[in-house]
This record gives structure tokens, sequence and C-alpha cells, in this order.
């Protein structure tokens, strides 16, 4: 019975369970963008407003769509960018300024050990390079500079004409999964369990050197995610849990957060013998930042650090049923997740209904159950510590991909991209908001053809 | 359904007649036709008529019995009843046909075919009760007197007034027809010259070989009688080849001449055809044209023969398609000198006078016609009505009314020929200009009544629309490929049979041995199946299918009947009377006047502006500057009459159940059943008769009407049957996707059948509708179809469909139809009290979707006002801040339309609608689905 089925799936996560009934939720329209034939795991936007960019990773397609804002948006695909032999894993735009016009353009890295510089409004492909020595797993522009850096297992630095300026081997196997861009020429590469930093030197004929200047090693396992912060900060999230904010200037720890869910090992005790607890439990998949608050994506949870007290303020074990894959913190106190459920859920950072009874709340029962039996880390101890914690709400959540949510990209009023491994894009929008432009746009066709 | 009956009971009589002043009065071609003064009762008429509904008479005048009726359409005796058709093809027969010229004219040496235009009378005879209209015609036949036989097609109808009104509709319609007819007539005549020609040609060649055996023989018997009779005989035969040959020059050049009707249009690729035809035929004779030159040598002469048959022959298959080699090609035929002009000979049939393909169409073409002129006056008039303010409410019109396909119907009077081969790729793109019809001074009413261009039905050109060009790109292009191939068999086969002379084998042989020794030529041998019949018949079937399901169609096409009647009569003749009687009585029922008040304010508020002679044309310039100033510029001020109405509008929901209530007695009864009964078998079959889910619910093609009023009945027995009918239809209409779960393919089928009419722009072959899914569905569906048939299946493929049920249960509503529940969100509105009350009194299909057409046309007239007032949606004033404008949209929906929350988003969803269309009406209802909205709100379970 299919009504059963209804009420079942409701009883399975009841404390998630948000139901059909969500005021805050203002995406009431969707548009099913089709046009890949597998997973999409990237979103770039190109313009401001107009081109969200999305990139089909395995069958070594890059789509651009038409975003406009106002009614027309139609969302039509543009152009397909077709030259890679291989999935694409990296992307990135490239904006160079030569004092007139700026021109945005388009880098993708491709497993194929190619790379190639694409015009998104012509959807030719302007440069190529291929047959480099390993394949790009991250791309990083410095704009300043005018040149650009890809990193796998060598660093290589290039100018916008895809000339190299100067590269740099690495020591380690996994070589660099992801970059940032520091004060002072500096750049921050994450390999495996280190985090090295990089400066570069241009010299007085402008040729550009790099050299590797320190080597922080402060995690214990694998660094999933590498942020900038703000000016002079940044952040890194192991797949141990461990999250460690940096100076970005002299490269210090400022703060280590070793975020652990161990009321989940307490309270599926049972489950373990069945199943061996996942890593992933606690893994640090993604990282956000607005400057103040980091929104970390740790395993199916979420976790809100506030920089400036330097301590968790509201987080969520279950938050997903699945693995979180990408975050957004839309404001101070509203944030954004997929998941490999397929779900997009939407959030809100809330004082909780009576902080001086904690334990009324059923999460917080489980919590100081679970406290009470297991190791004590200091993380957790602030968490239970700080009186004014808060609560993460959920305030609605946009069903439709019936795979894992890649990546979303949010337009503002505009609306929302998703990405999926369902081959799809979604784009959610504000129903009010679109039916009203195209009321605007129905009387202004109206007036440009002069009546009915 | 703006025409539907209950518009036509709305007449006030002391309105007709005046020059309206009053600039809230309809335009005249609006408003409804009165009953002449003279007989109140419009249905007395046919009291004295012997016959109980019009039909179609063609008659001819035979040159051996006089005035015979040849057919009727419908094809059945019950038709004319008591009526005597013989005496009545006398009559019309009689009135006019015109004097052609036989024999040789002044001037020339050849007969001349007389190339005589079409005549239309209207004639009555009051005693019979009959009246008709009489398009007489002529077709050539080569034994035939003059070479022409006089035929006649008659609209016979009991009311005079009905022909008389119709009578440029009806002349064009049976110009088309007449058209048809002549110019298959033409072909086979061509083709009837082409073989006489043979036959002389070969007649000539024996009787020059004979002549010269004879002078080999006895060279100085030059001169005996019977030398001078072969001479004479010989000569008759050159004589008669050359008239035959200018015949034919004669008819090739018909086309040239100028044509004084102007309904006479053709097709033009037809033409082409045909003179090309003409034009190598001619050519082929030209170059036969010594047939002195001839070998004396038998041998050679004999060779020579089978040289000219061989041509002939493959002149023969160059106009036949495939089959025809397992035929032996024609053989010539020896012809007496003296042509047999006799009383005992058999008169070619019609349909063997013209091409089988263009008589089937012609048939066709008047079955159409009768069809489409079925009803009295003023049913025919509403029709037209109805059509004629749909095309003008295209921004509306996708909502809830069918297609009226007729996009590419001519706007401007240019007509699009009828073309019996379908030559409907060329016909696209022809601009045919034909001048205006003018015809003779109408009486007053005519003018009056008749909208102001010709109304070219629909119908004929949904022949050309309906066929299917890839049928016709293949017949055009089978047949070159057919040609080669039979032109070597055939000329094998002739030459064999003619070298071979002595071996005696072959049929051809031994038939033309028959031939030398018979007395010339049975005149009947003509009649025999020309070679190339199985061919056309061929042709025919399949095309005769297109033109029967596009005949079908175009029932479907006439829209709302006298409650069925049409439908009724199609479907069984023999109840013909109970029902016409039934339908009297509800329409006599119908005569009071219901809400038609606030249509009628609608309509006059919307077509105010106009001038009364000229019919608003959205779109066009120069009713432009009204339309806007009335739409845009004027407000608020210019609501208010509306609202009022409006008011008034909402405040009469009621009254349209008790007054469409069936009159209850032994007949109603009997009618409604046996309109049950139809119904569901017919959905049912409809239903389970087509396969795969893929297909949309018109089963790729487009939503008739009679599936609609089909769906009619099952959506009276949904609302009927399920206390939470309004819920479902709540959801319907205000666009969450509905989705019917069932075990039962045809119950779900018939449900989706039937729910699929409150489907608010379902697109014209209901793309927005699936009728039957056994798979689990996506997001993409979910925005591509807003009613969904869903298989129950319990397996690993249900329950992932019962996953993906559950997982998008935000968007859809659940109509389970095998347990009887639905669950959806909560539905307290009116609005649709009205149509989905279960304890309604109405009991047929029929009247409750004319119930429901007019409910949906007044939600749809509600919405458009909606979607183009100005203010509305913007602010008036630059102060105004966009929660000023929502609220005054709030209040206008609550407090001017009546509407609470839930009913506003019925009409939220239409604008929506309308909106899109309005945006983007190009793109085509399938094209580009609209976006997807939607909204978050808790759902209820409702059980029986």
């Amino acid at each position: 019975n299919i009504f059963w089925f209804l009420s079942s799936s409701v009883t399975k996560s009841p404390v998630l369970c948000i139901g059909e009934e969500q005021p805050k939720n203002w995406f009431t329209e969707l548009q099913v963008l089709k046009g890949h034939f597998d997973i999409v795991r990237f979103l770039v936007q190109i313009d401001d407003f107009s081109i969200s960019e999305r990139c089909d990773a395995a069958d070594d397609t890059v789509q651009l769509i038409a975003f406009s804002p106002g009614a027309r948006q139609t969302g039509e695909r543009l152009q397909e960018l077709r030259g890679h032999s291989q999935q694409i894993t990296a992307m990135t735009t490239f904006t160079c300024d030569d004092g007139l016009t700026s021109h945005t353009s388009l880098i993708t890295a491709s497993s194929d050990r190619s790379l190639s510089l694409w015009d998104p409004d012509t959807g030719n492909r302007v440069q190529t390079i291929s047959d480099l020595q390993s394949s790009v797993k991250c791309l990083l522009v410095l704009e300043r500079l005018c040149v650009w850096i890809s990193g796998g297992e060598e660093l290589c630095v290039w100018n916008k004409d895809f000339q190299l300026q100067c590269h740099k081997q690495n020591h380690s196997d996994t070589g660099i999964t992801a970059l940032i861009e520091l004060p002072k020429n500096c750049l921050a590469a994450a390999m495996d369990k280190e985090i090295a930093i990089y400066r570069l030197t241009v010299s007085t004929d402008s040729s550009l050197s790099v050299a590797e200047i320190r080597c922080l090693s402060d995690h214990q396992d694998q660094i999933r995610s590498l942020i900038n912060v703000n000016d002079g900060l940044f952040a890194s999230g192991s797949h141990a849990g461990e999250l460690i904010l940096w100076d970005a200037i002299d490269w210090n720890i400022l703060a280590y957060e070793h975020i652990l869910w161990e009321e989940s090992q307490a309270c599926a005790q049972a489950e373990i013998r069945l199943a061996a607890p996942k890593p992933s439990e606690m893994s640090i998949q993604h990282l956000t930042t607005n400057g103040k608050l980091i929104l970390a994506a740790v395993g199916s949870g979420l976790y809100v650090y506030s920089v400036l007290s330097k301590m968790v303020v509201a987080y969520r074990k279950v938050a997903h049923d699945s693995n979180v894959l990408h975050t957004m913190l839309l404001s101070d106190s509203e944030l954004m997740s997929c998941s490999e459920d397929g779900s997009v859920r939407m959030w809100e950072i809330q004082d909780l209904p009576l902080p001086a009874e904690p334990a009324s709340a059923g999460f917080f029962g489980m919590w100081t159950f679970s406290r009470s039996n297991k190791q004590t880390g200091a993380p957790i101890k602030k968490v239970t510590d700080v009186p004014n914690i808060r609560m993460l709400e959920l305030t609605g959540d946009l069903i439709g991909h019936s795979g894992a949510v890649q990546m979303f990209v949010n337009f503002g009023e505009n609306g929302l991209v998703t990405c999926s491994a369902d081959h799809l894009l979604i784009l959610w929008k504000n129903g009010e908001r679109q039916s009203h432009l195209r009321s605007l746009a129905l009387f202004e066709k109206l007036e440009e053809s002069g009546g009915l | 359904m703006i025409g539907s009956p209950d518009v036509v009971a709305f007449t006030k009589e002391d309105e007709y007649g005046e020059t309206s002043p009053d600039p809230w009065a309809l335009p005249k071609e609006f408003s409804v036709p009165l009953h002449p003064p003279c007989d109140s009762n419009p249905w007395s008429k046919t009291s004295y008529a012997k016959f109980t509904k019009d039909f179609i008479l063609i008659s001819e005048f035979s040159e051996q019995v006089g005035p015979q009726p040849l057919l009727t359409i419908p094809d059945d005796p019950k038709v004319c009843g008591t009526f005597d058709l013989n005496y009545f093809s006398l009559r019309i027969m009689s009135v006019d046909y015109q004097a052609s010229f036989v024999g040789h004219p002044p001037g020339t040496g050849y007969p001349r075919l007389s190339f005589v235009e079409d005549s239309r009378v209207v004639l009555g005879d009051s005693k019979e009760g009959a009246f008709a209209y009489v398009h007489h015609l002529t077709l050539y036949d080569l034994e035939a007197r003059g070479f022409v036989r006089p035929f006649c097609m008659a609209y016979v109808s009991a009311d005079e007034r009905k022909i008389m009104l119709q009578f440029q509709e009806l002349s064009l319609r049976f110009s088309q027809a007449s058209e048809c007819l002549k110019s298959g007539n033409r072909r086979a005549f061509a083709k009837e010259l082409q073989r006489k020609l043979r036959d002389l040609e070969y007649t000539h060649s024996v009787l020059q070989r004979e002549e010269g055996l004879q002078r080999e023989a006895a060279p100085q018997s030059m001169y005996s009688a019977h030398a001078v009779e072969k001479a004479n005989e010989l000569a008759n035969v050159e004589k008669s080849i050359y008239e035959h040959r200018d015949l034919l020059r004669q008819i090739s050049s018909y086309h040239q001449r100028p044509r004084r009707d102007p309904n006479a249009v053709t097709c033009h690729k037809c033409i082409t055809e045909c003179v090309s035809e003409c034009e190598k035929l001619l050519e082929k004779y030209a170059k036969l044209a010594k047939p002195f030159t001839y070998s004396d040598k038998g041998e050679k002469g004999e060779d020579g023969q089978g040289q000219i048959d061989h041509e002939g022959g493959e002149e023969v298959d160059a106009e036949d398609d495939e089959g025809v080699k397992r035929r032996p090609s024609y053989t010539p035929q020896l012809i007496k000198a003296k042509s047999a002009k006799c009383f005992d000979k058999r008169l070619k049939t019609l349909q063997e006078l013209c091409d089988d393909t263009f008589y089937n169409a012609t048939v066709e073409l008047l079955k159409d016609t009768e069809r489409c002129f079925r009803g009295d006056l003023s049913y025919l008039h509403t029709r037209r009505l109805d059509r004629a303010l749909r095309k003008k409410l295209r921004v509306t019109n996708f909502l809830f009314e069918e297609d009226l396909r007729d996009d590419d119907e001519d706007e401007g009077g240019t007509l699009r020929p009828f073309c019996a081969v379908n030559h409907a790729v060329d016909n696209f793109t022809l601009t045919l200009n034909p001048p205006p019809i003018v015809l003779g001074p109408e009486p007053l009413e005519l003018d009056a009544l008749e909208p102001p261009d010709p109304l070219d039905p629909a119908s004929e050109t949904s022949h050309t629309h309906e066929s299917e060009l890839g049928l016709v790109e293949s017949h055009l292009e089978s047949s070159p490929s057919d040609q080669t191939l039979e032109t070597q068999e055939s000329s094998e086969e002739t030459k064999g049979s003619f070298s071979s002379d002595k071996s005696g084998l072959g049929q051809a042989e031994g038939q033309q041995n028959l031939a030398m020794t018979s007395e010339g030529p049975d005149p009947d041998s003509d009649l025999t199946p020309d070679p190339d019949q199985n061919t056309d018949l061929e042709r025919e079937s399949s095309s005769e299918d297109i033109e029967t399901t596009a005949g079908e169609d175009e029932g479907d096409q006439t829209p709302v009947s006298l409650l069925e009647v049409m439908s009724e009569l199609e479907g069984r003749e023999d109840e013909c009377e109970v029902v016409t009687n039934g339908a009297c009585e509800v329409e006599s029922d119908l005569l009071v006047p219901l809400d038609t008040a606030c249509c009628m304010a609608q309509e006059g508020f919307l077509y105010e502006a106009s001038a009364p002679e000229t019919v608003p044309r959205f779109g066009q310039n120069s009713n432009v500057q009204h339309d806007q100033t009335l739409v845009v510029n004027q407000e608020p001020q210019a609501l208010l009459p509306l609202q009022d109405d409006y008011t008034v509008g909402s405040s009469c929901p009621e009254s349209p159940a008790a007054g469409l209530e069936l009159p209850v007695g032994l007949l109603g009864d009997a009618v409604s059943r046996t309109s049950v009964e139809d119904g569901s078998d017919c959905t049912m079959s409809a239903s389970t008769g087509s396969d795969r889910a893929a297909s949309p619910l018109g089963y790729g093609g487009v939503v008739t009407l009679r599936q609609r009023k089909r769906a009619g009945q099952g959506a009276l027995r949904f609302v009927r049957q399920y206390p939470f009918a309004m819920q479902a239809l709540w959801c319907l209409l205000s666009g969450r996707t509905l989705v019917v779960l069932g075990a039962d393919e045809g119950r779900v089928r018939r449900l989706v059948a039937a729910l699929a009419l409150f489907v608010p722009g379902p697109g014209k072959c209901g793309e927005r509708v699936q009728a039957w899914l056994s798979c689990p569905f996506t997001l993409t569906d979910l925005q591509r179809w807003k009613l969904i048939g869903l298989q129950r299946v319990a397996s690993p493929v249900g329950s992932s469909m019962l996953y993906s049920l559950s997982r998008y249960s935000r968007y859809i509503s659940i109509l389970d139809a095998d347990q009887k529940t639905l669950r959806c969100p909560p539905y307290h509105g009116q609005l649709l009290a009205n149509i989905a009350d279960h304890r309604t009194y109405i009991r047929r299909g029929s009247t409750y979707f004319l119930h429901l057409q007019s409910t949906l046309c007044h939600l749809a007239a509600k919405a458009f006002l909606f979607t183009f007032t100005h203010h509305l949606h913007l602010p008036v004033s630059f102060t105004e801040g966009p929660e000023v404008v929502e609220g005054r949209r709030r209040c206008f929906l609550q407090e001017q339309l009546g509407l609470g929350e839930e009913d506003s988003r019925i009409l939220l969803y239409l604008s929506q609608l309308i909106t899109q269309q309005y945006l983007q009406p190009a793109t085509g209802s399938g094209a580009a689905a609209p976006c997807f909205s939607f909204n978050y709100t808790t759902s209820v379970f409702y059980k029986i």
C-alpha cells in the first residue's frame, strides 16, 4: 500500500522530516535542464547573473546554459564544449582584464592530462595543452598577476597565453588536491596530510619562479578541504574531522577543532557489529565560510563554527540521510546543504526555544547520554558547556533529483541551480517572483504589439 | 464552448432588428438569429417533409432513361423515407442544365468539347416540403451524346431558409466536390481517348494492311466496290483519329481557359499533373500522326504494330502504379467504322467516369458536407458563432476548448483547393487568391446573418491537413521506378505476343485473334476494368483510410450538438427519430435563459469597442487601439461594469444545474441509457484498444470533441461516484499533478480520459496527460504531465514506483482507483461545487460536458480578465510598493471575484498558463513544457 509506504518514510527519520508544509521555502517553481549524459559534478558561475556553467565530469562535455534574470530565464543550452576525451577534473573561470574590456573564459582540466581554454561566447577551444605529466586536479587563477596555476603531481604556473612560466615537482604521491591563494604572493596547496606553502616571485625580467617555503603537517589524515576564510585566515579540514584554522601570514595554527560524533558509535554499537563504522562519518567533505562563520559538512552532519569566538555555535549531527556534499552559507543565520541522498536542505540557525532546558530536545538528550558514555574531547566539552549554543532548524528541502546532488550554485533571488548524479540540473526559482516577472513581460509584450 | 445552445436561448425579441445604437450591444454577427416571425416553431417545418433529415442527392440526366437519382448521402434508404427521389431528380434536372454544343460548331472541323461552367440554383418543391441547393455539372464521356453527361448534386433540406442562408458555403463545398469530380473525369476521359486512339491506330493499320494485300493481290481491282469501301473506311478511321486527337488537345487545354467560377479552385499540382499527362499523350500521338508510313508488308506491319503497341503500353504504364505487372497490357481492338450509338449500350457509371480516387474523394467530401450541415439553422449558426468567437479568443482557447485546427485556414478568403490525391505539400506553399465570392444580392437577413467572410469550413482543409505527408511522398516516389519496371515487362510481353505470330501461344494472341474475328469491339470491353484500376484501388484504399479518419474527426469537430444528436445520428440511424425528439425536448428545456446573462455581458465587455459590422480580431491593427485602451489604459474605471457582471455571474452558478436537468420520462431515460452504454463502451474500447503507455490520451491524434464528450460521461460518473471528486478536480485545475493509481488498465485509462477534461491547457494531442504509465516516473515527467495514470504493480518495479510516488508526494495528488482514496491538499472552496456535486441531477454525459464547458469557460474568462488587468499586477503610481499591488490583487480575487484562498489558486494557475501561452505562443504546446510550479502544503487523505 502506497500510503503505508508514505507514512513509513515519514517515521524513518522523524527528526528531519519537515513535512509538506514549508512556509519559509520560497523555491516554488522548478525547471529541469537536461543535456548531460553522465554525472554532473561541477557548476561554475561565469557571468554575474547571466550564465551558469555546468560541467559534466564523466561524459567529457561542458555545457553552458543561459540563465538570464527576468522572465526570460530560459535555461536553454547555449554551447556544448566538446574536446576532452576523459572526465573533467577541474574547471574555473579566467577573467583577463586588458584595461578596456574584461573577457571571461573558461579553463578546464581533464583526466586525459590536458588543459583547455574555452571561449564561452562561441564555444571554441581557444587554447589547449595536452600530454601533461599528470592529470590536473585543481586550478587556481591569480587575476592580480594574470597567471593561473594548475595543481596535480606537479605545480605549474601558466600565463594567460597558456605558456608555462615555471613548475615545481612534488614529492607526495597523491599530488595537490586543493589550492588557495594567500597574501604576499603565497599559495597554500593541500597534499595528502600536509599543506605546502609556496611563494611566487616575480623577478626583474618579469619571469616567475615558485618556491616551497613551508610545509604544515599538523593534520592526522588526508586534507579534504582547504578554504580562505578572510584576509588573515584560512582553514583546512581533514578526513578525520580535524578543522584547523591557520594564520594566513605566518601560517600558525589559530584553532584546532576535532569534530567527533562519538555518540553515533555509542548509540549504534549494535550496528557496529554489522557494519564497520564508516570513516567518512567524520570526514570534512566540504568547508564554506562567509568570513565570520565556517560551515563544515561532516559526514552527513553540519557543523557551524564561529571564527570570532573560535567555537561551535550550532550543529546537526544527522542533517541528511547520507553524506553532505556541498554547503553554502546564505547569511549569518541561513544555510543550505546538499547530499548524496538527493535532497537539498535549507537550515536556519535558531536559538533554542528553551535554552535553560537543553535536555528537553531529544537530540540533546542523546548527546548527554553519549557524552557520559565515552571519551571526552575538548571540542565536545566546548559544545556542551557553551550555554548559548543554537539549533540548526530545517526550514525547507528541495526534492527533485533522483541521484546524489553534487553541487549547487546560488543566484540569489534568481534562483538556485543544482546538479546531480542523475544527469540533470534543476533550476529552482521563486514562483511568486517568476510569476511577477512573467506578468511584467506580458504587459511589455502587450505594449509592444499594441494590444492583444 | 461559447456557442452552446444555451446561448441560443438568450434572445430578446425587442432588440432584434434595431440598428443598435447601444454601444454595449453585441455586434451583429454575434447576435443570434431569431426565427422568422411567420412561424414561431422552427421545428414545425420538417413536419410535412417526407424525409427526416437533410441529405445530398446525386442525379444524372441519362440520355437513355432521363433524370435518375444515382446516390444519396448518407447512403441509407431510411434517410429519404417516402420521399420520391425519382420525381425530385426530374425536378432538379429539368431546371437547368446548360445546352452543350454537339457536333461541329461553325468554324471548326472537329467536334468540340463544351467547357461548361457549373450552375447553382436553389429550388424548392413546396408540395413535397423539399428545398434544394442544386449544383449542375457536366462530365465528359467519349460515348455520350456530345461527349457530355449532365449530372447534378443537390443538398436537399426541408428548411428553405437553411439553404438560402448557407448558400455560400454550400456553393463553396459543392464546387469543390464538382471540381474534384471533374478533374478525375478529365483524367479518365484522357485515358479513354488514349485507348480509343490506340484502337483507331490499330484499326487503321489493319485496314491499311488489308488494303495493301488487296492491292497486291489484284492491282487492277483498285476501284472495285470492295476497295472503295475499304478506302472509305480507312478515310473514316483517319478522320476519326484526327477528331480524337483534337479532343485530346481540347481536354488538355481545359485549364487554360479562363474560369468564371470563383469557387472553382483546383489543386495546382493535380492540374499540372493532368496537363503534363495530356501533353505527353498529345506529343505521342502527334508523333504517330503518320499512320500511312506503315509498311505494306504484313510481317513488317505487324512488327510496326508491335512497336506502336509497345509505345502505347508504355504510355499506359506510365500512368500506372504497381500491380500492373500481373495483368496483360491493353490490347487494341478493332473499331467498327460506325460508332455504336444505340440505346442498348451501357452507359458508364459515375464512378467509371471519374477516376476512382477522385470519385471516392468526392463522396467523402460530400459526406463531410452533409455532416457539416447537420442540425437546424440555429444550431449551425450557433456553431459558426461559436467558432468565430473562439477564433477571436486565441489567448484563452488553449485552456479548455478543443483545438479548432484552423490555424492554417484562410484568413482573408483564400480557398484551399480540395485535392483528391492529397497534394498537401504543395498546397501549403500555394497562395491562392481567388476573388471573393460575389453572388447576387441576397435577402436582407442573409446579409445580416452571414459572417463577413465566407467561412471556409475546416473540413475540407482537414483532408489535406490530415493527410500523411509520408504517404503522399511515397506514392509520388514510387511511380517512376515502377514505371520503368513495367515498361520493360510489358514491352517484352507485347513483343513476344506479336512476333511469335505463328506459334499461336499467349493470351494476347488469342485475344487479338478474337478481336480480329469478332464484329468489332464490344462496347462493354471498354468497361472491363482497365489495367490501372487495381493500382488505383490500392492507392484508393490507403487514401481512403485517411479520408475516413479525417471524416470522423471532422464529425467530432462539430461542436456540441443538440445534446449529442449528431453523434447519436452518426452512431445509429435506427434511433435517430427517438433521439431527435429527445433532443427537441431538451432543447426546448434549454430555452430557459440560464446564466447566459453573464456570458453575454462578458462578451459585451470584450467586444464592446468594436464597430458592429466588423469582427474584432485580436492582433489586427484596426482594433488594436480599442482593445488596448479597453484592457490596459482604462482601468480601473473600465472594470466597474464588468465587476458587476461578475457578481451576477458568480451568484448564479446554481441555476444551470436545474436548467440542464433532463426531462425525466420514458423517452429521456431511454436516451440517456443508450448514451450511457454507448459512452462507456466507447471509452472502454478506445482506452483498452490503444497500446503503449507512451501514447498520449488522444493516441497520437488530436483530442476530438467526440472523445471529450464521451469523457464527459466518465467525468459525470466520477463526480457522482466519488465524494471527494471536488478535491480531485481542484488539484487538476490548480495545476497539481494528479496521479491515478490502479491495477486495472482499463479503469485507469477511463478515469484518466474522464479527468483529462479538467486539465487546463492539455495540449493539442493531450500532451500534458499520460493515460497509462507502468514505470516509475521522474521529475521531468511531473513537469510534463499534469495527469498520469499509473500502474500499480506488486513487484520490485512496483516498489520503486511507490518510492517515486512517496518521494515526489509533495508535487502530486494521488487518486487510488482501486481503493477509492485520494491524497491531496484540502480544498474547501465553493467554486467547483457547481461541477463536482455528486448529487447532481445531470444524467447524461453530454449534458454534463456542456455544463462543464460553460463553467470552465467562465473560469477561463475570469482568468483572462485577471491576467490582463494592468493594475492587478503593476503599480498604478510610483509611490505604490509591491505590497499594495499584492493587496489589490488579493482584494480583486476575494472581494470582486468572490474566491477563497483555494479557489484563487485555480485562477492563478490559469492566469499563469495564459501568461506563458501569450509570451510564447509559437513554440507549440508540446515543445517547451512550461515551468513547474508548486507550493508546500500538507496533504490530507480522503476516503469514500
